[in-house]
């Protein structure tokens, strides 16, 4: 397997205040990798520096080329698309301008036309909506549409921070199904923050635990949430 | 009712020139929160480039195209070399800037082609429109390009790439730079085009206010009532704020006693402050609301 994202030594900062310590960690591709971490570990911090919308030093390579020193805008054009938290969400800009707004950077104009038809299969609500205003629909709804906004951009790797976040348990058994499937069949490459560790677990190939801004456990997903001693006194449950 | 009618149509004419002024007050707004004092400025300056060309013997229409290609370009250098450095400074310092380039601008003006009056001609003439004694063909002159210009604006925010982009830099940032919107040239792009507007602006009500560096002055205040009115998070607001003014000012001017032409424009800061105080989102502006 190659690595598709590697991580190593990353320290992170809002202004004097360091947020990660020496992070390092890596992302096969094709994988479907989670970082678990309570509050204020440096879950957050990480997708953000790998973006660089915060200041940080060490080494973030994707695909054997660095990252470091690009702008946020450019990161994009790698192929690696960003669900922040919140959602990040086009609220006066109806539904499908949001997923325009996702290829953006595309120049087929005929595949994005089709994408976007693709994404209306993948979540049928978002056709329904597609002339709404994307800031009345609901956080289920605008969960979704940002998942489809990032898969606008046919990325190789997806980056999703909380998606769980604010959601009905019912609608995130929803949202975790498709992206496993999203993984299996576009081949897309997910690295995802939870807060959910037993949910994440459960999706996941890969997991690492983060605590105070350093990675302090990695492994096999299915490994961690075996091990109760791990469950307890990292993950909490 | 003849009289009436005139001044609606006169009304809607001058506010065909304040929409134009609001739409560039609220782009620049919409792309980096501060309001451009300077906004009237540049379109006086943009003005006497394109009478500088017709004194040269370029023909109206080409001083006109050049100018809006200077203006677009000098707008995005304005931006470039004087607000980018100061996007993350405190609002102070940005309306110092603003300040700065005012006066830059306006002496400059004054140097060039100094503070006397000049007449500016117009490609419609000033005959009655259509044999009408109501309206005369600049003024309908002036309302078929801003018009025209304000259909153009709506198709290219509402149907290019490039327009989605821009709306979409100014409304959530963050989210825009993650999908590879570069924010920071839409910034500079909406200045150009700011810029360009205003001096549409310009070159329109030049005739009727005569070329001159302070020309701008009266039409900016009236420019800023009507984005006030409308809500400056909305550029359609802007628009429809523009022609509101415009008929008020001239309805006011008319039927109420003692206005007449000198009182005019405390009339528009009597507006600013009225709509401030009742409804401060304006008719379509969206509300501000702010996690305490």
């Amino acid at each position: 397997m190659t690595t598709l994202l590697n991580v190593k030594d990353l320290r992170a900062y809002y202004g004097q205040v360091q947020a990660l310590h020496g992070l390092s960690f890596s992302l096969n591709e094709g994988s479907l990798t989670t970082l678990l971490g309570a509050n204020g570990a440096g879950k957050t911090t990480t997708l953000r520096a790998i973006c660089n919308m915060v200041r940080s030093t060490g080494g973030i390579e994707f695909d054997g080329k660095p990252l470091n020193n690009k702008s946020t805008e450019s990161i994009v054009r790698f192929g690696i698309a960003h669900v922040p938290q919140g959602r990040g969400t086009f609220t006066t800009m109806t539904v499908e301008e949001n997923l325009q707004l996702g290829a953006i950077t595309r120049k087929d104009n005929a595949g994005i036309v089709s994408d976007i038809e693709r994404m209306y299969a993948h979540f049928p609500v978002l056709k329904q909506r597609h002339t709404q205003q994307a800031g009345t629909l609901s956080g289920g709804e605008q969960q979704m549409l940002a998942v489809a906004r990032a898969l606008m951009l046919r990325p190789r790797l997806m980056l999703l921070d909380e998606p769980s976040f604010g959601l009905a348990p019912l609608v995130v058994r929803d949202l975790f199904g498709i992206l496993g499937k999203i993984n299996r069949e576009d081949k897309v490459s997910i690295l995802v923050v939870e807060q959910n560790a037993q949910l994440a677990l459960e999706l996941a190939d890969q997991a690492y635990v983060i605590e105070t801004g350093r990675i302090v456990m990695s492994g096999n997903a299915k490994d961690i949430a075996n091990n109760e001693e791990i469950r307890k006194s990292y993950l909490g449950y | 009712m003849e009289l009436f009618t005139n001044q609606v149509l006169a009304g809607i004419a001058t506010g065909a020139i304040y929409a134009c002024m609001a739409l560039a007050v609220v782009m620049i707004y919409q792309a980096i929160d501060h309001l451009n004092f300077a906004q009237g400025e540049m379109a006086m300056f943009s003005t006497f480039i394109s009478w500088q060309l017709m004194q040269w013997g370029v023909p109206y229409w080409g001083a006109f195209i050049i100018t809006l290609a200077f203006s677009f370009v000098a707008g995005i250098a304005i931006e470039r070399i004087l607000f980018k450095p100061l996007a993350k400074a405190p609002v102070l310092t940005n309306v110092a800037g603003f300040i700065a380039l005012f006066a830059i601008i306006n002496s400059s003006a004054g140097l060039i082609w100094d503070f006397t009056i000049k007449q500016y001609p117009t490609p419609f003439g000033s005959a009655p429109f259509l044999g009408s004694q109501l309206i005369s063909t600049h003024q309908a002159g002036m309302i078929g390009v801003t018009v025209l210009l304000l259909l153009g604006l709506y198709f290219f925010f509402q149907y290019t790439r490039i327009g989605l982009a821009m709306r979409a830099a100014a409304s959530v940032p963050e989210s825009a730079r993650l999908v590879g919107i570069n924010t920071s040239w839409m910034i500079a792009l909406g200045w150009g085009m700011a810029t360009a507007i205003g001096a549409i602006a310009g070159m329109l009500i030049a005739p009727v206010v005569f070329l001159e560096p302070n020309m701008m002055g009266g039409v900016l205040i009236y420019g800023f009532a009507a984005a006030v009115l409308g809500g400056l998070t909305s550029p359609f607001g802007a628009v429809v704020g523009g022609f509101l003014v415009g008929i008020f000012e001239n309805l006011a001017g008319t039927y109420i006693p003692g206005v007449g032409n000198e009182l005019k424009l405390p009339i528009a800061l009597a507006l600013i402050i009225s709509v401030l105080v009742v409804k401060p989102a304006g008719l379509f502006g969206r509300h501000i609301v702010k996690r305490v």
